[in-house]
């Protein structure tokens, strides 16, 4: 009987899995999306505002560094972005493959021009950094090679999907050339320990950080910014991938009234 | 605050360019990317909807 009472739970659960992944379909994630778009742009004026107020009003001028180094408050959120955004279009791309689910597929598609706008600005950025403090625009230091690499992986993706004309066998190329990927992903957090590299080791540390208080919370209100930006700009994106890839269906024809 | 006048603040402590050639940079990125997305939803939209009349034409011609 204990054994019966199992299966019926198991049967349960799966039952309950598979109600959410149809709740999560093309036709009822598109208004859901446009509903949360505004909210997202909301978070990410005030945390913006507010990032910017301590960026450049409230952080005080670093002893060694003088006004240069203010560029961290949109190089450190860049950068950590452009590395998050990668993992979670990873992520998508590889439950597109394993389950079959299509918004999974899209999300991850339209994640991708974002997460490679974040490491285009983290290398951007970096660079802007470079020259006045080390000399050089750009060195080839692991940190800086790696982040090379995810803004071409990043490319790389989105090239081998517009490359392939039947869509769910563009996600399925794409979604294993973004898991090969990930590997570097840890390369470049690890790489400023890994190797000795010219860019310098992570000054934010939760128990004893190198920076002044106010300087962190320009940072994390910064990356919170870029963090919603990133979401509401890949809901709206996502919301033109569904309509792209589901015009033939009749619930898009009803919606586009 | 650290800023002593509105020319102190744009200066940045000799460090005009750079700074001001990173947030520059993010700024019109991060204009431009939104932008482009709704672009992007308004074109799908309209040829939606251009499908749609083409339909209601084709199926008034039929009948008539």
């Amino acid at each position: 009987m204990g054994d019966h009472g199992g299966i019926e739970d198991c049967i349960r659960v799966s039952q309950s899995i598979v109600q959410w992944f149809r709740f999560a379909s093309p036709q009822s994630f598109y208004p859901l999306a446009g509903r949360m778009v505004p909210w997202f742009w909301a978070a990410a004026a005030i945390f913006g505002i507010a990032g910017l107020w301590m960026s450049f009003f409230v952080a005080p001028t670093d002893a060694q560094q003088g006004e240069g180094y203010r560029i961290i408050f949109v190089h450190v959120p860049a950068s950590w972005m452009s590395m998050f955004i990668y993992l979670v279009m990873a992520f998508w791309a590889g439950l597109g493959l394993a389950l079959n689910t299509r918004v999974s597929s899209m999300m991850a598609q339209a994640l991708a021009p974002t997460g490679a706008l974040m490491a285009a600005l983290s290398l951007w950025t970096g660079a802007l950094w470079g020259k006045p403090m080390w000399g050089a625009w750009w060195v080839w230091d692991a940190r800086l090679t790696s982040e090379l690499i995810l803004f071409f992986l990043y490319l790389g993706f989105m090239a081998l999907q517009a490359a392939i004309d039947d869509p769910r066998r563009a996600d399925k190329a794409g979604a294993i050339l973004a898991l090969v990927g990930v590997v570097n992903i840890p390369i470049i957090y690890f790489s400023v320990k890994w190797w000795n590299t010219l860019h310098q080791g992570s000054s934010v540390n939760l128990a004893k950080s190198s920076m002044a208080t106010t300087m962190l919370w320009g940072m994390l209100l910064m990356a919170l910014a870029f963090w919603m930006y990133s979401i509401a700009v890949a809901l709206m994106r996502v919301r033109a991938i569904i309509l792209e890839r589901e015009r033939h269906t009749e619930w898009v024809k009803h919606a586009v009234a | 605050m650290q800023w002593h006048s509105v020319g102190e603040f744009f200066a940045m402590g000799g460090y005009a360019l750079y700074v001001w050639g990173s947030f520059g940079a993010c700024a019109l990125l991060m204009v431009a990317e939104p932008f482009l997305a709704r672009r992007r939803l308004i074109e799908v939209r309209r040829s939606l909807i251009r499908e749609r009349l083409a339909d209601e034409l084709e199926s008034q011609q039929r009948t008539r």
